[in-house]
């Protein structure tokens, strides 16, 4: 696939970003300075849109400023100006609408075009602005889990598992599947491309590339509870080779990621440390979408089709413990958990170095809550 | 709800003694500040035996003078409550560094950023304009109350209801940790079992009702009570703008409170409306409450805009240009708020087609607020402006809602959104055109009718003080947000790892000392003017008004206007006076009044009853206290004292009194 020449304003773009991005490069604004493709994108979208909104934002607060010092009572020189019954003109009227008009126009193209362009859920077609991709290429999918208050990452090509941390090779696209385990959160990497929401029971989806092999962090961007604000994860692009090497660093590891594993693991925890799994069960993350992680639970996908197909009759009314999904007070970290709270990551390397003691000045409420029912 | 239940739980529901927070320092100090300052007022009403002074002339009156005054006490009062919340965050989030925890724990944080959230909008903004509009747009139509004047002091006292659950949850049990808007499945009673949530959907509840029926009552007023000759073309822009926010109060309230029913069923007899399992749908919750919350932030801003147009008109000494345009763009903007709703969540992975769809028309809202932006640009032009207060702070807020909306609008482009949702710079842009907008606005209005309200103007120097710390504060406040967020900076945040972030947000919480600064300034600006009213003293008309509103005494007398003015012009004050009106000096009659009531008082505080009652489980009486308000409801419809005539003798009185000042003045 070749790459269709581009036109004048991205060049235009391309060649003063820089420039505008200058005084920013200084103080990491990573929003500005990303390193991935989508995200560089997204930061051009919005240097154009500044930029043509400018166009009359502008010159607005410039005659602001010149109108009210020129018009001033004391300003005598405006005097023989004073015009108390002016109130119309049709030509200052109909430019007053058709000004901002010709540039939300413009901006609006813009958003159609740019927003079909880069949809989360469409798969890419270029690494970066002068290469494309080989439609042979799969794009490498990572299954992403926001649990209370973690992330946990599974790679079913690789068949290997982390917990709060994310690697990927640079220069391949990805396909992210995200899901939620009891509440609303927000996937985002920064570096690498746009957030988008990880809700229980439902799947949603993200494609991205790393360009750069870089060092950086991904955090839960919805608040979703207590522990919302220790929900970050690092972020390491490595090229071919040292993604190669961390894989195997993965893979040595040695613990199995299993529903058991995944039990312990989604009972909500602050700060968990880094975790890796050597193999992960295939089907773990369709059951995670489908509310049924746990033995002896209905999957949501088997009770759709059961639906589709009729139902399964007045008898089955009444079996709905199969059903449960929520229960009380699963948001709540009690006292006990948090004590073992470093036990919910079995096998971390380094655990002890990267794991600091939890605060839990938090918990007197959580307790409370838990007296109440 | 296991097992047997103890007499205790029987009378008290859940509440017990640990329900009330020993255990939090800072609560409980302010728990006793509160108290003390409390039993202090009740000593010194008592004292000067003002109790029954304040229940005949004020709580129980059915003036909507004096119910809009009680409003702007309320969202006042409210003000000071919400912006320490804002403080106690800045602070947070200042000291979370370098390891540190602050010295907030998550529990009280999520508190405190849900608390500001839901107090400055629903019970600081929204008194503030319906306080505003109850009492100015009576006077600007020429009317002498608005439609249902009782049912005005009932949606005062429900909004008033509303406002004392929230502070109850202060000290008693605790506030939701949800966020403002309280998503499920969070808000769901799986993930948030204790009293939070419900003090939030009670107090919504039942100020919501107060909200909705002050949007009917002047919905009525505005259509039905213009004074003759006034048709709607000819209404003074404030009407117009107040007009189209209480339709859109009207349309979008009652979803809200059918949002909030969904959830509470949920939460209290275990529907699945917005669960995860049993095929619940959380999704569909934060499409409900952005149909609503879309439209909420127009119906805060629309009445502004009119303030805007009002001060800006006069202070030129000109005529609003483009009356015409003005009008039409806001019923554009009423009409479009209604499609915009789904931009608070592009990232909810919709699709493009849909994103860009509403990501359009969002920018296409843009349009018609720009031209009110030029309108009153071209009303500055060719005229004659006097920087007296309100006109400073209108000038400031067309500088600082600009900035405003183009960050609102680049928030409108998906993809872009996709990198700054949820993140600080939505927080400064949101910040920057509700403080740059409403807050701006609404000291515009305070400055500019204030001598309407109680006959003298405000003191000039410390206003002046008070609007630059505003500005300074405002930006210094927030242009380190603007900056965190394009440093990807979530919101909500309570502790913070990466050092490098430390120096914006110590920027942030000394811009938010300015702006405190700003408004202790406001409150001695009060003091100094009240003190000093006499030198302050203004006649009916110290702005060279151009509205109805102008036309009659400061403050006005009870009836308003002694004959209903007729009109022949949209600046119809203006018009009189250039015109040579004579006011007429004999002929009174006896003016038809409402009565003053207690019965709002009574309804409300059972309805607040009742939500606290639910909140905590005490069924006997939250059924107790319904059936009070259904009982007493059908007994007020007994009332036949409902109105009296104002005699003759006193109408004559008060207009020559008038006369008298009229001609000394002269």
């Amino acid at each position: 696939m070749s790459q269709p020449p581009s036109p004048l304003w991205t060049r235009l773009l391309r060649w003063s970003a820089p420039i505008l991005a200058a005084p920013l490069a200084g103080c990491n604004w990573v929003v500005m300075n990303p390193s991935g493709d989508i995200a560089v994108q997204q930061r051009d979208l919005i240097l154009i849109s500044v930029a043509l909104m400018l166009l009359i934002v502008v010159p607005v607060m410039a005659l602001v400023v010149y109108f009210a010092w020129r018009y001033r009572a004391t300003n005598e020189a405006a005097e023989k100006e004073y015009d108390p019954d002016w109130d119309h003109s049709t030509k200052l009227e109909l430019l007053i609408w058709s000004a901002p008009l010709l540039i939300i126009i413009c901006l609006g193209a813009l958003t159609w075009v740019s927003t079909h362009k880069l949809d989360p859920y469409r798969p890419l077609d270029r690494i970066n602005a002068t290469t494309a991709i080989d439609p042979k290429v799969k794009p490498l999918t990572v299954q992403v889990v926001a649990l209370d208050w973690k992330w946990l990452f599974i790679y079913p090509d690789l068949g290997i598992a982390t917990v709060n941390e994310l690697a990927l090779p640079t220069n391949v696209p990805v396909r992210f599947d995200i899901t939620a385990s009891t509440v609303m959160n927000s996937f985002y990497v920064p570096e690498l491309a746009g957030q988008i929401y990880a809700m229980p029971g439902m799947q949603t989806q993200l494609h991205a590339v790393a360009n750069k092999p870089v060092t950086g962090i991904g955090f839960s961007a919805n608040y979703s509870g207590a522990g919302f604000t220790h929900m970050r994860f690092g972020y390491h692009a490595f090229d071919q080779a040292g993604f190669d090497a961390w894989v195997a660093k993965v893979k040595g590891s040695g613990a199995a990621l299993d529903r058991t594993v995944y039990q312990t693991l989604a009972k909500p925890s602050e700060k968990a440390p880094v975790a890796y799994f050597a193999t992960s069960e295939p089907k773990l993350f369709d059951a995670i979408v489908n509310l049924c992680p746990k033995p002896g639970q209905r999957c949501m996908s088997e009770l759709m089709h059961i639906n589709q197909m009729g139902g399964a009759g007045k008898e089955s009314a009444k079996e709905t413990e199969g059903l449960q999904y929520d229960f009380p007070n699963s948001h709540v970290i009690d006292q006990e958990d948090r004590n073992k709270g470093q036990e919910t990551a079995p096998d971390a390397p380094g655990a002890g170095a990267a794991a600091p003691a939890a605060d839990h000045s938090s918990h007197s409420g959580a307790d409370a809550h838990a007296q109440h029912r | 709800m296991t097992g047997t239940l103890t007499t205790a739980q029987m009378i008290f529901g859940r509440l017990t003694w640990d329900s009330f927070p020993w255990h939090e320092p800072i609560v409980v100090a302010t728990f006793c500040a509160v108290m003390l300052g409390g039993a202090a007022l009740v000593a010194g009403l008592t004292y000067f035996k003002l109790w029954g002074y304040l229940w005949k002339e004020w709580f129980t009156s059915v003036d909507h003078k004096k119910i809009g005054i009680m409003y702007m006490v309320l969202g006042l009062v409210m003000f000071l409550r919400g912006f320490a919340d804002a403080v106690m965050m800045r602070l947070q989030q200042a000291l979370a560094f370098n390891g540190s925890e602050g010295y907030l724990n998550a529990h009280h944080y999520d508190q405190v950023f849900t608390a500001h959230g839901v107090i400055m909008i629903f019970f600081v903004a929204m008194p503030f304009i319906t306080g505003l509009m109850n009492y100015i747009v009576p006077l600007q139509i020429g009317a002498r109350d608005v439609s249902f004047p009782f049912l005005n002091n009932f949606s005062f006292w429900m909004t008033t209801g509303g406002a004392v659950l929230v502070m109850a949850s202060l000290f008693l049990g605790e506030f939701a940790q949800t966020g403002w808007l309280a998503y499920p499945p969070l808000s769901g009673i799986d993930y948030s079992p204790a009293t939070g949530v419900d003090y939030y959907i009670w107090a919504l509840q039942v100020a919501g009702v107060g909200t909705t029926l002050s949007g009917i009552n002047l919905i009525a007023t505005i259509v039905k009570m213009r004074a003759p000759g006034m048709s709607l073309m000819k209404m003074p822009v404030f009407t117009w703008t107040s007009l189209c926010a209480n339709i859109l109060i009207v349309a979008s309230f009652p979803i809200l409170t059918a949002t909030l029913v969904l959830l509470s069923l949920d939460r209290y007899i275990g529907t699945n409306f917005f669960t995860n399992d049993f095929g619940g749908n959380p999704m569909m919750y934060v499409n409900l409450i952005w149909i609503w919350g879309h439209p909420e932030v127009y119906i805060l801003i629309l009445p502004l805009f009119g303030v805007f147009s009002e001060v800006t008109s006069t202070f030129s000494g000109k005529r609003l240009f483009g009356y015409t345009s003005m009008v039409y763009a806001t019923c554009c903007i009423m009409v479009l708020s209604y499609l915009v709703w789904l931009h608070h969540f592009f990232t909810m992975g919709s699709g493009a087609s849909v994103n860009s769809f509403f990501g359009i028309t969002t920018m296409i809202i843009s349009i018609p607020t720009g031209a009110k932006l030029f309108n009153w640009l071209f009303t500055m032009y060719r005229g004659k402006i006097r920087f007296e207060l309100p006109m400073m702070w209108t000038v400031a807020f067309m500088l600082t809602f600009t900035i405003g909306g183009m960050t609102g609008v680049m928030l409108a482009v998906p993809p872009a959104d996709f990198v700054l949702h949820n993140s600080l710079f939505l927080i400064a842009h949101f910040h920057n055109v509700i403080i740059g907008g409403v807050l701006f606005g609404l000291f515009a209005a305070i400055n500019y009718w204030w001598p309407k309200a109680f006959g003298f103007k405000l003191n000039v120097f410390w206003g002046k003080v008070s609007f630059w710390c505003w500005q300074v504060g405002f930006w210094l406040a927030f242009t380190p947000l603007y900056i965190l967020g394009f440093m990807g900076v979530t919101r909500r945040m309570r502790v913070f790892d990466d050092p490098s972030l430390h120096i914006w947000f110590i920027i942030a919480a000394v811009g938010a000392a300015i702006v405190a600064a700003g408004i202790g300034a406001m409150l001695v600006q009060f003091a100094v003017s009240i003190w000093k009213r006499d030198e302050l003293k203004v006649e009916g008309d110290p702005w060279d008004g151009r509205t109805l509103e102008w036309a009659t005494s400061s403050p006005p007398p009870e009836y308003n206007f002694a004959f209903t003015p007729v009109v022949y012009d949209a600046d119809s004050w203006a018009d009189m006076k250039k015109n040579g009106y004579q006011r007429p000096l004999t002929g009174y009659q006896p003016i038809h009044m409402p009565s003053s009531t207690g019965t709002g008082v009574i309804l409300a505080g059972l309805a607040t009853v009742c939500g606290f009652a639910l909140i905590w489980y005490m069924w006997w009486l939250a059924a107790l206290s319904f059936v009070g308000m259904i009982g007493f409801a059908i007994f007020h419809t007994f009332n036949y004292k409902r109105d009296f005539y104002i005699p003759q003798d006193v109408v004559t009185r008060t207009e020559e009194e008038r006369t008298r000042i009229l001609a000394a003045g002269v």
